[in-house]
């Protein structure tokens, strides 16, 4: 097998992509964090081979992007090309889009998370691409020999104003290769945009109706075996022995090792039966018998979990971010609410299972994969292994979900470290149960609530939050910090319109591990502040709305605000209908949700329909912006009413979705996704939509029968 | 170890099989068609759904045994163009997200329009919900069914 250098020189990249002959490669350049990238042509550049190979144009015109970021759904496929396209002025179908490998070096942070992809690299993308387009004018400027101010760019083109002289830039890409980069370009205005903001279908929607799409589950090499893994259920146990006897006497199963996972620098272990295919590894795997050691740690039930969050966040907590004096103010207010808020541990449960393919050989390492932080990886197995960062490839296949799991590096490791040691490709498959109940999960999380209302407005506020701090989880790691995640999804506004606010977290040591999942503490966050803020609107007697514009004064959360209140008809609601209203804020972005419920013939809520105004600034596709918001209120339905992870003696309870249950399509409501037009800088725009979703749910219920939710989740059917 | 015949989208394979391997492993990793998914393994989410002699059924829970010999369709071997009207109506609404699922999805959504040619929200959801998506497309899997079938009245086809 061919292993290919994880350094794509210029050549490399126009191998990889498929095109021969001359090409125009131009590509940026991070020189060092923060500061502003820089275009380089790599044919006349040394950097070249550090170079980020962004764009490619060869002689028919094709153009071809290296995609650095993983496709797990969120469109980067889509909105990626039509930002090239849009400056560079080609149309969207002479872009092809190609998977990047894992190089931080070269790509600057790949990981696909914070919903980073669009807001974290537009500004570069539209730079080069208009680069390369002044660059093919000039080029056509000089075989003409006019001035190149006569010349424009379109369709894939450069044309000559006075005479209507045109040249193709296929037939330029030579000579434009040879000149240098414009130090400064003119983008274009929002207002002049042809691609960008327009729903243009996605390109990798035809490979995902028949079958095509390669994911990591998917992905096969010659001589390839295949491995499951029975891990510790709990945790972190050690292998004590193993009887393999029953398990080697199935056919096809080949070899059978103990074999550790990197979990935040923690080994955990695990026993690999490895096969030729991977139905007899799962046959040998049911055979197999292991005794764990488990006597080093507590093994936690849920009520031990919650007994002990609830207690430690009524004590001292690590204070993150005050203001003015709030205990003094909430004492004199006039009046005063608190509240307790809980929210479960979940599951990422993505629908492909968790997969990886390593191979490794003495002198490097390739792996393959659903994977979303491939230069994480890189770094993580070059470490490992003791091999240069440039023996290392990490290639990502399409994700089948991510949601923050697959930003994880512990199953690209355990694969490599079985392949190793069988000295062959291995492919390690996740069954459904040891995706469901290894974890990592969302950590489970309660908060205490604190506010004083003068004149029917907030003067004091303040949150604790009590779970387990996902950044505390590495040996050794300072267990005193404040976590700052405590406000995540908060408006910011709010902190200028309570003059008095303390925030700060209690953090639960566990050997549970914990990850992000889907819009991270904001998930949770969201709903404490928002139905707190709700309740706290209700106490002043307000209108909930009406109760929010008056604290968030600032012109862009009025429109908002505004927004919601005309789509959703809040004003004009009849009797007998509930609605509730959450906007919250993470990753730059702003979304409000209204919800409206009523009663069915039986007398049970259900949900009639859902309005979200998504406030992302800057934008590319709406039609994926749409389909994202969607995506996220169903994700956060299922949180809300439908599923948690339980632990019962240190074991999670809910392995698979029998018991962990997914919302379904009969669950779903109409839902109406409009996108604020504003000069904003972009946000994210894959996870900002989940977290209004529930306490907007949860006011509503609240609206309809005057039952307030504070625990997640509660069942809809027993409202 | 028996020798099996799987006829799966209108041709013959000839696999060495355990008789008790479920059809979705005989599918994927024996005859290499990777279309169809493992999502739970236990006829809960859908994923692995082909077609036995027209009928949906859910592969990880079939053995390989019970299918030999009969007529298997796969997501592969509903168009090799992307033209059966339900695929069309998927890219027409822009469904899948991550995709994952939604092979399942097409080949249920495909036997309601058999079926029920015009189905009614209350049909689509009978019929489709024993599958999962997580990244939530199920509004647009509403619609595309619904536009499914009014491409095919359009084409006169009901294939």
């Amino acid at each position: 097998m061919e292993n290919t250098s994880a350094q794509i020189s210029r050549r490399n990249f126009i191998k990889l992509s498929g095109m021969t002959g001359a090409a125009l490669t131009l590509g940026f350049y991070l020189p060092a964090q923060g500061k502003e990238a820089t275009i380089v042509n790599p044919l006349d550049n040394s950097l070249s081979t550090e170079l980020n190979a962004w764009i490619s144009i060869d002689t028919t015109g094709k153009v071809t992007i290296t995609n650095h970021r993983a496709e797990m759904g969120q469109g980067s496929f889509q909105s990626v090309p039509q930002i090239i396209a849009e400056e560079l002025e080609v149309d969207l179908n002479q872009v092809e889009i190609v998977f990047g490998v894992g190089n931080n070096k070269k790509y600057g942070s790949q990981v696909t998370g914070g919903s980073s992809t669009v807001r974290g690299s537009y500004k570069n993308l539209l730079r080069l691409s208009a680069s390369a387009r002044e660059m093919l004018i000039e080029a056509a400027a000089k075989k003409w020999n006019v001035n190149k101010a006569e010349c424009y760019a379109e369709n894939g083109q450069v044309i000559h104003k006075p005479t209507g002289k045109k040249l193709g830039y296929g037939e330029l890409v030579e000579q434009a290769s040879k000149l240098e980069p414009p130090k400064e370009v003119r983008l274009k205005s929002p207002r002049d945009y042809k691609i960008i903001r327009k729903p243009l279908p996605r390109q990798d929607n035809p490979q995902k109706v028949n079958g095509a799409a390669v994911f990591g589950i998917d992905f096969k090499l010659p001589g390839m075996m295949y491995a499951v893994v029975e891990r510790s259920p709990r945790f972190v146990g050690k292998v004590q022995s193993f009887d393999d006897t029953e398990t080697k006497k199935v056919a096809g199963v080949k070899h059978v090792l103990k074999v550790n996972r990197d979990v935040f620098n923690n080994m955990y272990e695990g026993v690999a039966v490895v096969a030729d295919n991977l139905w007899a590894a799962m046959q040998g795997r049911k055979v197999l018998k292991v005794v764990w050691d488990d006597s080093a740690f507590p093994h936690y039930s849920t009520e031990q979990l919650y007994g002990k969050l609830r207690e430690t966040v009524k004590g001292e907590i690590i204070s993150y971010r005050t203001k003015g004096n709030f205990s003094t103010a909430y004492e004199k207010a006039e009046k005063k609410l608190e509240a307790f808020y809980e929210t479960p541990y979940e599951s990422h449960s993505c629908m492909e299972p968790l997969n990886c393919t390593a191979y490794v050989t003495d002198d490097q390492c390739e792996i393959w994969g659903p994977i979303q932080a491939p230069d994480w990886i890189q770094g993580n197995l070059s470490a490992h292994l003791k091999l240069p960062m440039e023996k290392v490839t990490v290639n990502m296949t399409f994700l089948g979900g991510g949601f923050g799991r697959k930003a994880f590096t512990d199953y690209p490791y355990e694969a490599a470290m079985i392949s190793k040691e069988i000295k062959a490709p291995v492919q390690v498959v996740w069954t459904r149960e040891d995706d469901m109940a290894v974890g990592p999960f969302r950590p489970g999380m309660v908060y205490h609530c604190k506010a004083g209302l003068n004149n029917g407005k907030i003067n004091a506020f303040e949150t604790k939050m009590a779970g387990q701090n996902m950044g505390q989880q590495e040996p050794g790691a300072d267990k005193k910090g404040y976590n700052d995640s405590v406000t995540e999804g908060l408006l910011e506004p709010y902190f200028n319109s309570f003059p008095h606010h303390s925030f700060g977290d209690a953090p639960l040591d566990s050997p549970i591990p914990v990850m992000w999942w889907r819009s991270v503490y904001a998930s949770t966050n969201g709903f404490a502040y928002e139905s707190f803020i709700d309740e706290l609107a209700i106490e002043a007697g307000k209108d909930p709305l009406d109760f929010r514009k008056q604290h968030l004064w600032e012109e862009r959360y009025q429109f908002l605000i505004n927004k919601l209140e005309e789509v959703s008809g809040w004003k004009s609601r009849k009797k007998n209908e509930g609605y509730g209203v959450a906007i919250t804020e993470c990753f730059s972005s702003i979304v409000g949700e209204v919800v409206k419920v009523s009663k069915d013939a039986n007398g049970k809520v259900k949900i009639d329909k859902v309005w979200a105004v998504m406030d992302c600034g800057w934008y590319v596709n709406p039609d994926i912006i749409k389909a994202q918001v969607e995506g996220s209120i169903v994700m956060a339905l299922g949180a809300a009413t439908k599923h948690a992870t339980h632990f019962k003696d240190g074991l999670a309870v809910e392995k698979n979705f029998n018991t962990y249950l997914m919302p379904r399509i009969n669950d779903i409501p109409e839902i109406e996704v409009h996108i604020v037009d504003n000069e904003e800088k972009a946000g994210g725009v894959g996870e900002p939509g989940l977290p209004p979703f529930t306490p907007a749910l949860t006011n509503a219920i609240f609206d309809l029968t005057g039952k307030r939710i504070r625990v997640l989740p509660f069942n809809l059917d027993e409202v | 170890m028996a020798a099996l015949t799987l006829k799966i989208n209108n041709k013959s394979h000839t696999i060495e099989a355990d008789p008790k391997m479920p059809l979705l492993w005989a599918i994927r990793d024996l005859v290499g068609l990777t279309g169809t998914k493992y999502g739970c393994g236990i006829a809960q989410c859908g994923a692995c759904t082909v077609h036995l002699e027209g009928t949906p059924v859910r592969s990880c829970s079939i053995p390989v045994s019970a299918a030999a010999n009969k007529n298997i369709t796969t997501i592969e071997g509903l168009s090799n163009d992307n033209s059966h009207p339900v695929q069309q109506a998927w890219i027409l609404e822009q469904v899948p997200q991550c995709g994952y699922c939604q092979s399942g999805q097409i080949m249920a959504a495909t036997a309601l329009l058999k079926r029920i040619p015009n189905p009614n929200d209350k049909d689509i959801h009978t019929a489709m919900q024993g599958h999962i998506c997580r990244c939530g497309t199920y509004p647009r899997i509403r619609k595309a069914i619904k536009t499914a079938s009014q491409l095919m009245t359009k084409n006169g086809s009901s294939k």
